[in-house]
């Protein structure tokens, strides 16, 4: 069994409420690190090597230390709760579940950094989940953890949930701090950095959930220690969201030493394929990191294990590799068409483009056109060339990184896939009908046995 | 004495240039002039905030500065990126620049209607500027382009948005000109649109200036009247005494008649100065201004190019486009740019699938002649 | 056309959360407040709503329109709306919106015409292990199937009948 760090009380009884949450140790590291510095926290953070959860995996300590102290200014911790990357659905469970947890990390948090005010700015559609929280921040409160001089520190805060209201680009930070504004959620064009301009042009930081609720873990333990699970620099525990065909579908955390094939096939985690079914493809971190099919999925382009941590997910690039992204994990079997599958994630971005600069606004809407087409029995040759020149078009040139997320997985599905397109170009009946199925991914496990 | 101010170098396509601290490259670039300079399609020098959108102003950093020589890994927006001391960018010497600004151009047009010829804008249209220089041959959209219905802002202002490019310049005129913004961007990604929600005016002394900053003829001014196109009518440079604005205006003529009022515009396309709406829309008789003399219009544009001998308006444009652009053939639009009778206000060129070649207008013509 | 007395308690509740002068901060929970209320944001709800925030109306239109979850047409009293992103779609969720819109004689984007149902398809909600999934007012609806999707129906006439 891997370490838990995040999940170790989760099913607890009651660990929703304050009681039970105390009672397994909870606010400890608040407790602790009142009595440190805010810059010595902010040194445990670098120790850990705790990297941003969000997507970027950007060394969370470093990313601390930029944040700018002019006099008399106020600064803010601002909570990513906007998890809306397709198969991504852990932060949602570690707030229903353990708010706690993210409460504690919050207070912590916002004492390294100076935030006496700090907001969760969580997904619309979760419309449930700031009732959860706004409870737990109020038994918090009744408890002494939150309001003014927490435990006689002489510190001050506050924390408030805001909701989104249906807009995946406001997961970037700076789209997020315009939507807190109550503006639409336009990225903004940077520099500056919301480190040195962001809410309401004050300094402020944006971090993930996980990451937020990590660094209880690391300051109970200790950047060093925290840093001596994983591997490399992939420190720490990671959480894992699975889904997709599937035995068990759900959160899992995991240290990041266990390979891709155990994480799918143990009974400890995904269970297997669902169904009995063959393994053809999976999107190891959310849907806009390349989708790799199962050989290059297992074992990497030099017949390495793969393994579930930042560096060897990423192992061989873009060419042959993926990436850790949000954790996101979607697992296609044989039954599934790699080509349809592109076309919802092109019809994801298309529809959350905020629509700002030229390549993501209309690249986005014409790559969904074509994908239909050539998914339906429509397409040409010719488009696959054509959708594959236009991603590259998009990526690099856009404003915000959602340019390169929606070019990304179909540039990949392209890379690995092209025979499954070219299928459905020459057999625009059959395609209606039928799935190309595995065909030549010959799925790895066998050819060992 | 203070000491003198620090200027840093910073070279564009081996070219040189010291600029103050804080300049972007683009404006660096403007100092050069000419071809080192990068198209600008939602900058506005005037307009704070305006910038970063478009992406047609993307350059190459090859390296950050002298202190870290260190290239760029992704092309940046010249508008908004400042320049740092001894920065070297490549914009017209970079292969991935053109490249990049080629797709920028062709996304900018697959779902721009191409309809030139009833435009209003045209041959002043930086759009249309920008796809002779940088755009391809022929488009590979081979979808309904998207559409909106026609609005009148008011007396004054039309909007076309099917011709908008979201550069959201007359957004921010809206906001820094005038008092009350009724006009906005509505909805999101390839859906968002330049609109009021519900049928409102624009009515607001400077309003009339989102005409000018408007790239494209998206927004354009109801009052330029008998609709001409603009290389047939004269520009002169005219003031009168304005208590709103500086009164400094370019007026279009055509024999004795003032056709239409703008501000004036510098050679990258910008206003000098705001002009009020009193300026612009209703001072239409030449006893209602001072006439300086003939206009420079200093673009890279058809109307420049196509300024005329003769007298005004009784003679038509005898250049031929390679002519004209110094040998280069045009290559996109070219078709219906080369006769302007090819004008038919009643077709609807965004209703055409694909691109718009002269043969929809002659079928239509032959259409409309035989009814 | 005005919020109840506690509804503007919470207004100035939320708004209190911001530095003096930021109340525009405030618009996202205070449409999503309007919209509790009248089902949907018309114009006249939203010029309200950006007189309330001394905002201009269309600030509160730029807003309202960027985001998938305010509505600004009046739509049914159960509002399906069915996730049909990739995660979804390999769990079947084609089957379920097909089978939902078979069921109520509707097709996406359509109400019934006793305006009790509207059908929606949206992009990932967030709960792609539990595909597939819909959001059914402010819950999600997961591991749907057609049984699932039929009690669900019913329990909503139910509950439509029993509030009438
Ligand atoms: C289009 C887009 C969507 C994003 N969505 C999320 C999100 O839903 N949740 C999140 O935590 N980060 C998201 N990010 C990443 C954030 O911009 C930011 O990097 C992150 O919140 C930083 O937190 P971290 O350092 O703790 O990971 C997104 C980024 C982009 C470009
Ligand atoms: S890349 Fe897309 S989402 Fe990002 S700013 Fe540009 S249009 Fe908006
Ligand atoms: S209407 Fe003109 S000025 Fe306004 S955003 Fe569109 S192109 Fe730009
Ligand atoms: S002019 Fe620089 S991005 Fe538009
Ligand atoms: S794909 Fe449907 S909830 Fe994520």
């Amino acid at each position: 069994m891997g370490r838990k760090l995040l999940l170790e009380h989760a099913g607890v009884e009651g660990i929703r409420y304050y009681d039970a949450y105390r009672k397994k140790g909870g606010y400890a590291s608040v407790e602790k690190a009142l009595k440190m510095t805010p810059e010595a926290i902010v040194e445990e953070v670098k120790k850990s090597g705790l990297r941003g959860r969000g997507g970027a995996g950007f060394p969370t300590g470093l990313k601390w230390s930029f944040i700018a102290k002019p006099e008399g200014v106020p600064r803010h911790l601002v909570c990513n709760a906007d998890e809306s990357e397709p198969g991504t659905f852990k932060d949602r469970y570690l707030m229903e579940f353990i708010p706690h947890l993210l409460i504690e990390g919050l207070i912590v948090s916002s004492f390294a950094l100076g935030s006496n005010t700090t907001y969760i700015y969580i997904r619309g559609e979760y419309a449930w989940i700031p009732d959860i929280l706004e409870q737990a921040i109020a038994e918090a409160k009744v408890n002494g953890w939150l309001g003014k001089n927490i435990l006689g520190s002489g510190f001050d805060c506050e924390i408030y949930v805001q909701r989104g209201a249906g807009a995946y680009i406001c997961g970037e930070e700076t789209a997020l701090i315009e939507s807190l504004e109550g503006k639409r959620g336009n990225p903004r064009i940077k520099p500056p950095f919301p480190a040195i301009k962001g809410l309401w042009d004050r300094p402020t930081v944006v971090n993930n959930v996980e990451t937020l609720t990590a660094i209880v873990p690391v300051i109970n333990l200790g950047g060093e220690e925290y840093a001596k699970i994983g591997v490399g620099r992939s420190t720490g525990t990671k959480l894992i969201s699975a889904c997709g065909n599937i035995n068990k579908p759900g959160v899992y955390e995991i240290d990041m030493t266990i390979s891709v094939e155990e994480f799918i096939f143990s009974d400890e985690y995904c269970g297997g394929m669902a169904n009995g079914k063959k393994l053809k493809a999976c999107i190891p971190g959310g849907s806009s990191v390349p989708i790799l099919p199962a050989n290059l999925l297992l074992k990497t382009a030099k017949g390495e294990t793969r393994y579930m941590n930042y560096e060897s997910l990423s192992d061989g690039g873009f060419a042959t590799g993926s990436m850790m992204g949000s954790g996101g994990f979607v697992v296609l079997d044989e039954d599934q068409c790699v080509v349809k599958h592109t076309y919802t994630i092109a019809r994801f971005y298309r529809h959350e483009s905020c629509g700002q600069c030229s390549p993501c606004r209309e690249g986005t809407g014409w790559m969904e056109k074509i994908l239909k087409n050539i998914d339906t029995g429509k397409g040409k040759m010719s488009d696959i060339d054509l959708l594959w020149d236009i991603q590259g078009k998009i990526e690099g040139n856009t404003i915000c990184p959602l340019g390169d997320a929606a070019a990304w997985p179909v540039a990949a599905a392209i890379r690995h896939f092209r025979d499954e397109f070219e299928w459905h170009v020459r057999n625009p009946e059959e395609c209606l009908r039928r799935n190309f199925g595995l065909a030549h991914y010959a799925d790895p496990l066998e050819a060992v046995a | 004495m203070a000491e003198e101010k620090k200027l840093f170098k910073v070279t564009i396509d081996n070219i040189t240039v010291e600029v103050e601290p804080g300049t972007t490259i683009l404006n660096a670039a403007r100092q050069i002039g000419g071809e080192v300079t990068p198209p600008a399609m939602c900058y506005y020098s005037k307009l704070k905030g305006s910038g970063g959108k478009c992406r047609t102003c993307l350059v190459e950093v090859a390296a950050g500065s002298t202190a870290d020589p260190r290239p760029m890994p992704k092309l940046v927006a010249s508008c908004r990126t400042t320049v740092m001391d001894g920065m070297i960018v490549k914009n017209i010497t970079s292969d991935r620049v053109l490249e990049a600004r080629e797709g920028v151009v062709e996304f900018l047009l697959i779902n721009h209607p191409l309809d030139c010829p009833i435009c209003d804008q045209a041959g002043e249209c930086d759009l249309q500027d920008l796809s002779y220089s940088h755009g391809t041959e022929g488009t590979r959209f081979e979808f309904q382009k998207r559409t909106f219905i026609k609005h009148n802002l008011g007396p004054y202002i039309q909007l076309h948005m099917t011709r908008c490019i979201l550069c959201y310049r007359c957004v921010y005129v809206a906001d820094q000109l005038t008092s009350k913004r009724v006009h906005g961007i509505l909805d999101r990604g390839d859906r968002a649109e330049i609109a009021t929600y519900i049928e409102k005016a624009l009515d607001n002394d400077f309003i009339g200036n989102v005409i000018d900053v408007c790239p494209v003829g998206a927004l354009t001014d109801r009052t330029f009247r008998f609709k001409n196109r603009v290389w047939f009518t004269k520009p002169v440079k005219a003031h009168r005494n304005c208590s709103k604005c500086c009164g400094k205006v370019h007026a279009w003529l055509r024999g004795d008649e003032i056709l239409r009022v703008t501000g004036r515009k510098d050679q990258w396309g910008e206003v000098e100065d705001w002009i009020c709406n009193e300026c612009r829309f209703e001072k239409k008789n030449l006893t209602d201004w001072e006439i300086e003399g003939p206009a420079d219009i200093n673009r890279h544009s058809v109307i420049s190019q196509g300024h005329y001998s003769g007298k005004i308006g009784t003679t038509k444009p005898t250049e031929t486009f390679p002519n004209i652009m110094n040998g280069r053939q045009p290559k996109l639009l070219m078709d219906i740019h080369s006769v302007s009778e090819v004008n038919p206000p009643d077709l609807n060129l965004a209703a055409i699938p694909g691109p718009a070649h002269s043969g929809d207008f002659e079928e239509k013509k032959e259409i409309s002649d035989k009814q | 056309m005005e919020f109840s007395e506690e509804k503007l308690k919470k207004v100035s509740e939320i708004i209190a959360r911001y530095p003096e002068g930021k109340q525009k901060s405030a618009l996202l929970p205070v449409l999503h407040l309007a919209q509790e209320q009248f089902g949907w944001l018309s114009v006249e709800t939203m010029d309200y709503v950006a007189a309330l925030l001394s905002l201009e109306p269309v600030e509160v239109y730029e807003v309202a329109t960027f985001y998938s979850m305010y509505n600004l047409e009046p739509v049914g009293k159960y509002l399906f709306e069915v996730c049909q992103t990739g995660p979804c779609m390999i769990n079947g969720s084609d089957d379920i919106i097909a089978y939902i819109g078979e069921r109520l004689g509707i097709t996406p984007g359509e109400t019934t015409a006793d305006g009790l149902f509207t059908l929606k398809t949206v992009e990932c909600l967030g709960a792609c292990g539990y595909a597939p999934m819909m959001q059914l007012g402010k819950h999600y609806r997961e591991h749907l199937t057609k049984d699932k999707v039929d009690a669900i129906i019913e329990e909503c006439r139910n509950n439509a009948a029993a509030n009438n």
